[in-house]
């Protein structure tokens, strides 16, 4: 827009001054309720704790497993995010790079696993894990590795779209002199696309992380005591008989730091991923 | 540059199996976890599926349309509860997106020119895109307590807008809690989405039309939104899939046993299924819900391009 008028500048503060409200109030109660003694989270709510104590962040870790829950999201996270980078580079090469027979039937089938609900086929994978389980004497009900399987599969559709989309947007002499020159066309790849779409693989990644670390439904099913992940761990605060509030708010936050902290200083490359993305 | 291109085709032609090569670990993935469940799932909605046959569910006799004819069996409980909490998450739905599409809209356009502070505000709207669901789901439930929360000390102490502090978990103000938390969780997408689709138009469209006396809010309505129409398209059906078919959202806020007034249907399929152990009916109800959603997108993609077509 040229020059907005005054009115309109007004209008804009006040809007997105309400917008803030709304966004960060949530964030600030997260924060300043994780810095609040037990009996400040146990009477009416207060804006202002009565003391700053960091009690609350030692002993979430006593309340509830929160460690391992915690490295087992890392795990499971970091896992499917390594393999759903890798599937999805390989795949968005092949959909940018050659013209096929169902090139546009597999991008349409593949994107539109996406629309299905989580609940309709998490019954049949529930049984299909653990039959095949009891078939072959692989645990995978309950194990680490079914949950990577799937949720590599969750963010594995938009990485593969986002990225050829990014592919697309590299000149195409770049791969072909490389293959002219008697590069095989995974040479081609690892050496030429791959260095040149590196702020789209990071968003994808960013992106398949951030699908991992956040999944519920899948999360409260297909794992047990052992290989609870942080989504289902976290709402073992609110079992107890007395919730510490204080303690599931310190909690909330430290789970959040390592994706909030990721996604803020990558946002850069997620937004332009989205752009190439629609874009197209 | 001819021989170049000969030698290319040539190398194209001995590698056609390399792109097929190249999409099996995609494919192969896909069909395991999406497509092979799903269709076991279809098998298992003809099934009389209970605890007993968890451990070889082939096992299980065949039970015909009975699981479909009892979930669209209005009169009986079963089907009335399923047909509530259809309506219920269509008018959550209907709600939440419009109201996200909305905000999403307004703070993309608010945005588009640079001001001072735009960065920091854009990464402070996309915080609740970035905290994790749980994380940010169990604050709002904190927010949310009758006696300890944020929402009726403000409400009720601060502001005494209200006599008495209302519950917002139980009963119909559940429905308001969870429409809030929804939208709260899906406008930053919508902004993202819509600031990226802003980037692709031209300034020399708004420069001319400020040229022609065109003011701000002709602008907008004349160039901005008109624009995104090929992006509003995509990320509304987007936003109506993932708010129709929310089972974080519901699930953390109520836990287990949703208020009827917040009774959505991801969390009555489950909870028909996990809770009961009756996985055929749980079936039964996923298929359901898989046409109605295929309808329904299918509709929408036909009615969209059309219109496309029609001001093309």
């Amino acid at each position: 827009m040229i020059d907005p008028p005054a009115s309109f500048r007004w209008l804009r503060r006040v809007l997105l001054a309400a917008l803030t409200v709304f966004t960060l109030v949530p964030v600030l109660v997260m924060l300043g309720s994780s810095l609040k003694p037990l009996q400040d989270v146990q009477g009416p709510f207060r804006w202002i704790p009565s003391t700053v104590t960091l009690r609350p962040y030692a002993d979430i870790w006593r309340t509830v497993p929160l460690g391992r829950y915690l490295v087992n999201s890392l795990i499971v996270a970091g896992g499917s995010t390594i393999c759903s980078v890798l599937v999805a580079i390989v795949a968005a090469y092949a959909v940018s790079r050659y013209r096929f027979r169902g090139r546009r039937f597999f991008t349409v089938t593949v994107l539109s696993t996406q629309m299905f609900p989580g609940i309709l086929f998490l019954l049949p994978l529930f049984l299909l894990l653990v039959n095949v389980g009891n078939a072959t004497g692989v645990a995978l009900y309950g194990s680490r590795g079914g949950l990577i399987l799937t949720y590599l599969t969750f963010s594995l559709p938009f990485s593969i779209w986002m990225l050829v989309g990014y592919f697309d947007s590299i000149p195409r002499d770049l791969d072909e002199a490389a293959l002219v020159d008697g590069c095989g066309p995974v040479r081609a790849l690892v050496r030429i696309i791959v260095p040149a779409a590196v702020p789209g693989i990071v968003a994808v990644a960013v992106y398949a992380f951030m699908t991992a670390w956040g999944e519920v439904l899948f999360a409260s099913v297909l794992t047990n005591e052992e290989t609870r992940t942080l989504a289902v761990g976290l709402q073992g605060y609110a079992t107890l008989n007395d919730v510490y509030w204080n303690q599931v708010m310190a909690a909330s936050l430290v789970v959040s730091v390592p994706v909030v902290a990721g996604f803020l200083l990558l946002q850069r490359y997620l937004v332009a991923g989205l752009t190439a993305g629609a874009v197209k | 540059m001819i021989r170049g291109r000969i030698d290319r085709l040539r190398r194209r032609a001995g590698t056609t199996a390399l792109p097929y090569l190249l999409l099996l670990p995609a494919l192969l993935l896909e069909l395991a976890v999406h497509l092979v469940p799903m269709v076991l799932g279809a098998v298992m909605s003809l099934k009389r599926l209970t605890q007993f046959f968890i451990r070889d569910w082939t096992a299980a006799p065949w039970a015909g349309l009975a699981n479909f004819r009892t979930a669209v069996d209005f009169d009986a409980p079963v089907g009335r509860a399923l047909l509530h909490s259809f309506w219920v998450t269509c008018a959550f739905t209907v709600l939440a997106v419009g109201l996200s599409w909305l905000i999403g809209t307004t703070a993309a356009v608010l945005m588009q020119d640079s001001f001072r502070g735009r960065g920091l505000l854009r990464a402070v709207f996309l915080l609740p895109y970035a905290l994790p669901v749980y994380a940010a789901v169990i604050t709002w439930s904190f927010m949310f307590q009758r006696d300890t929360g944020l929402i009726n000390h403000v409400l009720h102490d601060q502001l005494h807008l209200v006599d008495d502090k209302p519950f917002w978990l139980l009963g119909d103000n559940s429905f308001v809690a969870l429409v809030t938390v929804s939208v709260w969780r899906s406008w930053p997408f919508a902004f993202l989405t819509l600031t990226a689709g802003l980037q692709n138009i031209p300034r020399d469209l708004y420069e001319a039309a400020a040229l022609d006396g065109a003011g701000v809010w002709q602008q907008i309505r004349r160039i901005t939104l008109p624009s995104l129409r090929p992006v509003n398209q995509v990320l509304v059906l987007v936003l109506f899939l993932w708010t129709f078919n929310d089972f974080n959202t519901p699930y953390l806020l109520f836990g287990r046993s949703a208020p009827a007034a917040a009774d959505l249907i991801s969390v009555h399929i489950y909870q028909s299924s996990f809770v009961t152990w009756n996985f055929g009916a749980g079936s039964a109800m996923s298929v359901l819900l898989l046409l109605f959603l295929l309808v329904v997108t299918a509709g929408y993609l036909l009615l969209t391009s059309r219109r496309k077509d029609a001001t093309a």
